[in-house]
């Protein structure tokens, strides 16, 4: 086996695609001890890589218009040459799946499969997050399921009923997470408990409207507590199991946009980890390889040439910037545990006493991936090197300013604040906005309230806010209101 | 060992968001078909007819989804890369438009502008412009497919439907069989079956059989049918339109949506269609496509000079002996009474023994007190109605909606005459 692989330049084929993965499945395995599920490994064409990541990435996905557009979206940045094509799509999932194209170069695939099929795997199997909300194991089931009964629906309801509830609850799919609690019930006491829920409701809708007058209603509801008594801000929860008026598909077709929505939550909360994890790893196992003189020059060239595109982080001001990526932040911070780990400067012993020095950096990485999200994660590991190497800085829009202005810079003093702040743009709280049912008056009007909690006076987009009012009210049948709170 | 599988998933079908599309089309009818009508507009015919995709263009807003999303205001803090040379409490202008590139929301993927592309497969263009046309599925679906397709015999075979058994070949088999199979009294003499040994030659021991079934399974032969794309020979199609300044706009482009529509129809049916384009006045030009849709050019009507220079075009280029021709002249027929007699009579003489198929299309937007008053030139051609039965059409056209009708009246026509 320690035969060297001459990989350069090479076209891929089927014998060198599993060569190169027992490879490093071996280097992993036993070298780094990372733990991953088993590999499923699928060749697709260009083609089939915007299929599948024109549908949320995945396998398998019901269908609607929305991923329609995406599709036409995608193909047209592509053949204008304005975006590549991802070199993989990678699933969570047990076996984990990848998808790597067929265009690819020898080297390129090898850097895909160490990238999704150890990097992401490891990632998707070891961190908390996913582990408490994805269950790997079920998912692809799941959206065979979801798939047929959107389908099923279709045919029995029609297309433009379908389409109406997807619509709606995709416009809260962002309101469908629970951040904190999760419920571990079997499928079927689920569905029972839903059965009986819908009964009840019948009941209890069909007992007010028989009995009770409108003024004698108004007076219940003032003597009863708020409904619901804490605010709820899984949005579509809420919708799935209060909605009055909603028949049993349609909760059904709002669950599942919620089940998706759930599922996704991991990946929107460890954008720079997972990114970060999985190309420090595909970095470390071809150096390994390379080591172990295993492969080639010419093949670290083309690697080395791929991997400082994926790394790359243009300056605020130059014309490429969007933000921060992801795979260069990410990379950043995990090298930088590993050096503080084995080559520690003085600095460093100061900011990261427990790491400086210790050697295990294996360890230390395996911990950072296990127990953090982007947020925690940058607000503990974020380095004053990396700030430097990166030059940080922060600017600032307050209302009451007519100007923005500079906050802080990667120096002495702002090196504190900068990792604060950077961490927060990671939060859930900066990136979608906190709304919440507040009140739902059950015996009245059975109106809906909602309460933007509003921090730092930053508004709701107006325009789009009353839109999604409208979807919302089509799901819950009743007038939706939406108020606003100032928290701080 | 790793636990991994590698899978050849590239003869799995690509499409997979085939469906998705078409909810996406289903949703935004509307939309599409405006901006349909849009490309039909601005492309030229033989573009749109092209094997490739058709992108169009509809308003992002009309097809944005709602969210919950930070409007701009508020105080916030971006941590971004790359400063050179700030200091904290330096201050910047606001951007005009702020806030970009803050806050939540997901970031406008790629194109600055506010319309989103759809590209569109030559079939899903056709069926939408169509669909404006009110074209029954029926002709849509033979418009829109790309080949037709023949089946014809090839040789035979032994196993078939009992309708293809060609009995004429299982007669000859069945014959062959016999004669093979009889048996024959001079064998023991020919010296070479002598040697052989007769117990164990099955050909010898079936020889010796004394009924020899008249017709054997064996001897069923089938025509063999196989489908292949019908081969397809060469057309040209003259569009001859009157700019004559009685032709305003609304009629150019009733006359214009007459000719896409014979056009595709034409390269449904053959290889290769050439476009002819022939605008008169008082006088006749070849032009170009673009000149003779947009083209300014206007004065009296004259259709002679029209008649003079397509017969000439079709004796130098295309001689009726290797083309189809076509011919499909838009008129509002404001010509002289002598004129038109010499035209029709002119058409009758010189031209139609070169024509396939001459479709004569009077556009009147609007009839004058709910009936169409005929032209002198709509007179004159009535009388070749009758001559050329099959070969030569006219008829009126109001407005749109009517193309398609006025289309499948000369159409059908058509079936008849070319339907060999």
């Amino acid at each position: 086996m320690a035969q060297q692989l001459d990989l350069a330049g090479n076209e891929w084929t089927f014998d060198l695609l599993r060569d190169i993965d027992t490879q490093l499945h071996d280097i992993t395995a036993n070298k780094f001890k990372l733990d991953t599920f088993p590999n499923q490994i699928e060749v697709i064409s260009a083609e089939q890589m915007l299929d599948a990541y024109s549908s949320a990435a995945m396998p398998v996905m019901y269908p609607h218009w929305s991923y329609g557009k995406s599709f036409s979206v995608n193909e047209h940045l592509y053949e204008t040459g304005q975006q590549n094509l991802a070199y993989e799509v990678v699933i969570n999932s047990n076996p984990c799946i990848s998808y790597l194209m067929e265009e690819n170069t020898m080297t390129m695939q090898t850097l895909v499969i160490a990238h999704a099929c150890y990097g992401h795997n490891s990632f998707f199997k070891g961190n908390y997050l996913f582990r408490q909300w994805t269950q790997a194991d079920a998912i692809i089931d799941y959206l065979v399921f979801a798939k047929k009964y959107v389908m099923e629906c279709e045919e029995k309801y029609g297309f433009d009923a379908v389409e109406e509830i997807l619509d709606a609850a995709h416009a809260i799919q962002n309101f469908g997470v629970d951040r904190y609690k999760r419920r571990f019930e079997s499928e079927a006491a689920l569905k029972v408990k839903r059965d009986d829920l819908a009964e009840e409701k019948r009941r209890q809708y069909d007992e007010i409207m028989a009995k009770v007058s409108p003024v004698e209603a108004a007076q219940i509801e003032r003597q009863q507590d708020n409904y619901p008594r804490e605010p709820v801000e899984n949005l579509l929860y809420f919708i799935e199991k209060e909605a009055p008026k909603l028949r049993d598909w349609e909760r059904e077709l709002v669950r599942i946009v919620r089940k998706m929505s759930q599922y996704f939550y991991p990946q929107g909360q460890t954008k720079v980890m997972n990114e970060g994890w999985a190309s420090f790893w595909h970095y470390t196992l071809l150096n390994s390889l390379y080591d172990e003189k295993l492969v080639s020059d010419g093949f670290m060239l083309e690697f080395l040439t791929s991997h400082t595109n994926v790394v790359f982080q243009p300056d605020s001001r130059d014309g490429r910037f969007r933000a921060l990526n992801p795979y260069a932040l990410g990379f950043a911070m995990f090298s930088d545990i590993r050096r503080m780990c084995e080559k520690p400067t003085e600095e460093d012993k100061r900011w990261f006493p427990d790491l400086a020095g210790t050697g295990n950096w294996l360890k230390a990485i395996d911990f950072a991936m296990r127990n953090f999200k982007d947020e925690s994660f940058i607000r503990q590991f974020l380095s004053p090197k990396v700030i430097r190497d990166f030059r940080l800085f922060t600017i600032a829009d307050h209302k009451s300013e007519n100007e923005l202005f500079i906050d802080s810079i990667h120096n002495d003093e702002g090196y504190r604040r900068i990792r604060t702040l950077l961490a927060n743009q990671y939060s859930r709280e900066s990136m979608v906005p906190d709304i919440q049912v507040t009140s739902y008056a059950r015996m009245t009007d059975r109106s809906l309230t909602l309460t933007h909690m509003s921090r730092r006076g930053r508004p709701l987009n107006e325009d789009e806010a009353e839109k999604t009012l409208a979807q919302i009210e089509r799901l819950w049948g009743f007038p939706v209101h939406l108020e606003t709170s100032d928290v701080h | 060992m790793a636990d991994s599988t590698i899978i050849d998933r590239r003869l799995n079908g690509k499409n997979r968001s085939l469906p998705n599309r078409e909810r996406f089309i289903r949703r935004y009818k509307t939309q599409l078909k405006k901006a349909v009508g849009d490309v039909a507009g601005e492309s030229s015919i033989s573009e749109v007819n092209g094997d490739g995709k058709v992108k169009v263009r509809i308003p992002t807003r009309e097809v944005s989804e709602p969210n919950f999303v930070f409007g701009q205001g508020g105080s916030t803090e971006q941590v971004v890369p790359g400063n050179k040379d700030f200091v904290p409490g330096d201050r910047i202008p606001r951007p005009s438009g702020g806030g970009e590139g803050q806050g939540g929301g997901k970031p406008g993927k790629g194109e600055g502008d506010d319309a989103f592309t759809f590209v569109l497969s030559r079939e899903e263009f056709l069926n939408l412009y169509f669909d404006d046309l009110e074209l029954p599925e029926l002709l849509k679906r033979e418009i829109s497919s790309v080949k037709r397709m023949k089946s014809r015999n090839v040789g035979y075979s032994r196993s078939g439907a009992p309708t293809s058994l060609s009995v004429l070949r299982t007669m000859k088999a069945s014959l062959m069989r016999r004669v093979a199979l009889e048996p024959r009294g001079d064998d023991e003499d020919d010296p070479e079956n002598s040697e052989l040994d007769l117990e164990s030659d099955p050909l010898k021991q079936a020889r010796k059989k004394p009924n020899v079934p008249f017709l054997d399974e064996v001897d069923l032969r089938y025509r063999n049918r196989v489908t292949y794309p019908e081969p397809s020979t060469n057309a040209v199609m003259f569009c001859l339109m009157d700019v004559s300044a009685s032709m305003d706009e609304a009629k150019k482009d009733l006359a214009k949506r007459f000719y896409t529509l014979l056009y595709l129809f034409l390269t449904r049916k053959y290889e290769e269609v050439k476009l002819v384009f022939i605008r008169h006045t008082d006088e006749a030009e070849e032009v170009s496509e673009e000149d003779f849709f947009y083209g300014k050019k206007s004065g009296g009507t004259e259709i002679m000079p029209a008649m003079e220079l397509m017969h000439q075009i079709i004796e130098t280029r295309y001689p009726g002996s290797a083309w189809n021709v076509y011919v499909a002249q838009a008129s509002d027929g404001d010509a002289t009474s002598r004129d038109a007699r010499a035209s029709a009579e002119y058409l009758s003489s010189k031209i139609m023994p070169h024509v396939r198929y001459y479709a004569y299309v009077e556009t009147m937007p609007t009839p004058m007190f709910g009936m169409a008053r005929a032209s002198d030139l709509w007179e004159s051609f009535e009388r070749l109605e009758d001559s050329f039965a099959g070969h030569f059409a006219m008829r009126k056209l109001f407005n749109r909606r009517d193309i398609y009708p006025v289309f499948r009246g000369l159409f059908e026509r058509k079936e008849v005459a070319f339907g060999r």
